[in-house]
């Protein structure tokens, strides 16, 4: 047997376990790799940093447990920035177990503004991120398409309540907010089918602008709608994560991730190579045998 | 971290090492992994639907009503239709009233159908056709820099790429000729669309990696030996060593059945 026949029968739990091994070394060694930071991740950056004070946005935190590792960094760099730019956040979670994942990035962003933290240069200090005042969290409703709809009329018709029981009435914050004509921008941070809900039955007949975060696998099937305008951003993966907490000056989870991502790539390319030599050199030589 | 939290991290990763171990076979530890996230799953998604659902949005709104006057007493009297609605529903588990479930059925396609075929219509077709026939931008004909979709030549490209690609579509004339060259030339626009899909996907199925292995680091073996924490308890080193020790276990046992198994079918083939 020929060394490509080999290849092209080796036990894929060999490639599981080179692509691990490479994976923890590259986690494990000490070194960086340069962000390129993109327009259309750039684009959301700006937008909200050129915010003024007490603006409201939007997140939508549609996404569940299994799509975590890509868009909860996203969520973290976008309240974080919105919060030490001391923009108040409306959230939902329209995905099923996205409430979870909400009160989660909630909880943990408040814990982080308590500290001192100095970004791009400015110093913002700690402060307390107080519910209801500072942000709102609606929770979730079944029938997402129906919910962001409703939502265009009022707040109130899907959720008499946030997500703790509170009446949306006794809130400071949300006595002011009635409809999208109350936020500055919906950020739509998703795993599934509800971006395209968003896109049509919010964006499509709302007009309000609409970013998006978005999983990988999703990405590329979402840049025709910012080039025909009704998206205005797209942070695509753990990469458009990386580029938003490169943009803000706040390296996390996703900073620290593409460093990995690199020598992965560079694996997986190299498989598909040795594959595609694999495969043509075994089909030349069939061909061999048979003339 | 506390002990509660520590315990629900462990559960975590010890959850993690289950799903991971699939990648050599299917075995015990994974089957535990994987019907305790659909049972968890299904009874949370139960849960979520009763709470956030029917109990804010049915109950909540009658609730200044009596039950003994049927609700019709509330100020949002209304909200009983599509209560009545719901009920119907569970005629399904009736084969005599089956039929009756057919009516809230039909309601909510209705309504689904006559919201979302215009504005599907407008937004996910014609918007989009508007944007492929944009008009070719000769100030910015090269743009900013390479692959900038602001750029003059992406909407040729667009235009171009998409024309082509519906003729690779179009199976009532022979692809010979020019137009088997734009069908060629469309199939080449399909690859390069997949190829932009399949690098996104290996960062996506990567990135899942390497949270795991950012979870397994910083939330569980660091905490696993932070002597510094106030709350350390030296049950946290136990516990990650035998999660570990699991593991191993498994991993020996499956060896041994290995080498086994290669010593019988040498003997066999001798």
């Amino acid at each position: 047997m020929n060394w490509f026949e080999r290849f092209m029968k080796l036990d894929r739990r060999w490639i599981y376990l080179f692509l691990i091994t490479v994976c923890l070394l590259a986690y494990y060694s000490d070194f960086t790799v340069p962000t390129i930071r993109e327009k259309e991740t750039g684009a959301i950056y700006n937008f909200i940093d050129s915010l003024p004070a007490g603006e409201v946005i939007f997140v939508a935190i549609d996404y569940d447990p299994s799509s975590q590792a890509e868009l909860h960094p996203m969520t973290y760099a976008i309240i974080e920035h919105a919060f030490r730019k001391n923009l108040k956040v409306v959230f939902t979670a329209l995905s099923q177990n996205g409430p979870g994942m909400a009160d989660q990035a909630i909880h943990d962003i408040a814990d982080s503004m308590r500290v001192e933290q100095t970004y791009n240069g400015v110093s913002y200090p700690a402060r307390e991120i107080a519910n209801g005042v500072d942000y709102c969290f609606l929770g979730y409703k079944p029938y997402y398409a129906l919910v962001i709809t409703a939502m265009g009329q009022d707040f109130r018709t899907p959720f008499p309540a946030d997500y703790y029981g509170t009446p949306l009435d006794s809130l400071p914050l949300m006595k002011k907010l009635h409809n999208y004509d109350d936020i500055s921008i919906v950020v739509e941070v998703s795993s599934g089918n509800i971006s395209d809900a968003w896109i049509s039955y919010g964006q499509g007949k709302f007009g309000f602008p609409l970013a998006m975060g978005l999983t990988g696998v999703m990405t590329a099937q979402y840049y025709p709608f910012l080039q025909s305008g009704q998206v205005m951003g797209i942070m695509g993966g753990l990469l458009g994560a990386a580029q938003y907490e490169d943009m803000a000056d706040n390296p996390g989870l996703a900073k620290d991730g593409m460093r990995v991502q690199l020598p992965a790539h560079l694996v997986i390319i190299l498989f598909i190579l040795i594959g595609n030599i694999g495969h043509f050199a075994s089909r030349k030589n069939r061909k061999n045998v048979q003339s | 971290m506390e002990l509660g939290q520590y315990l629900w991290t462990s559960l975590g990763a010890f959850l993690t090492l289950s799903v991971f171990s699939f990648l050599y076979k299917d075995n015990p530890m994974y089957k535990f992994a994987e019907h305790l996230f659909v049972g968890v799953s299904a009874g949370y998604f139960v849960i979520i639907l009763w709470h956030d659902g029917l109990v804010t949005n049915l109950f909540g709104r009658l609730a200044d009503g009596h039950i003994y006057k049927l609700w019709l007493d509330s100020t949002k009297w209304w909200y009983i239709f599509p209560g009545i609605l719901g009920l119907m529903m569970f005629t399904r588990f009736s084969h005599k009233w089956s039929w009756v479930s057919r009516w809230p059925v039909a309601f909510y396609i209705g309504i689904a159908t006559g919201l979302s075929i215009p504005l599907e219509m407008s937004n996910r077709v014609n918007r989009q056709l508007y944007a492929m026939m944009e008009p070719v931008n000769w100030d910015s004909f090269m743009g900013s820099g390479w692959l900038d979709m602001g750029a003059g030549y992406s909407d040729i490209i667009v235009f171009v790429g998409t024309v082509s690609a519906l003729i690779y579509f179009y199976f009532s004339k022979a692809h010979t000729g020019v137009f088997g060259g734009a069908a060629k030339l469309g199939i080449w626009t399909l690859m390069i669309g997949f190829g932009a899909s399949f690098g996104f996907t290996v960062m996506a199925r990567i990135s899942l990696l390497i949270n795991r292995i950012q979870f397994l680091d910083k939330n569980w073996k660091r905490n696993s030996f932070d002597f510094t924490n106030e709350n350390f308890n030296p049950l946290y080193q136990a516990l990650f060593w035998l999660i570990i020790l699991i593991f191993l276990v498994y991993a020996v046992s499956e060896f041994l059945k290995y080498l086994k198994n290669k010593n019988a079918s040498s003997v066999k083939s001798a």
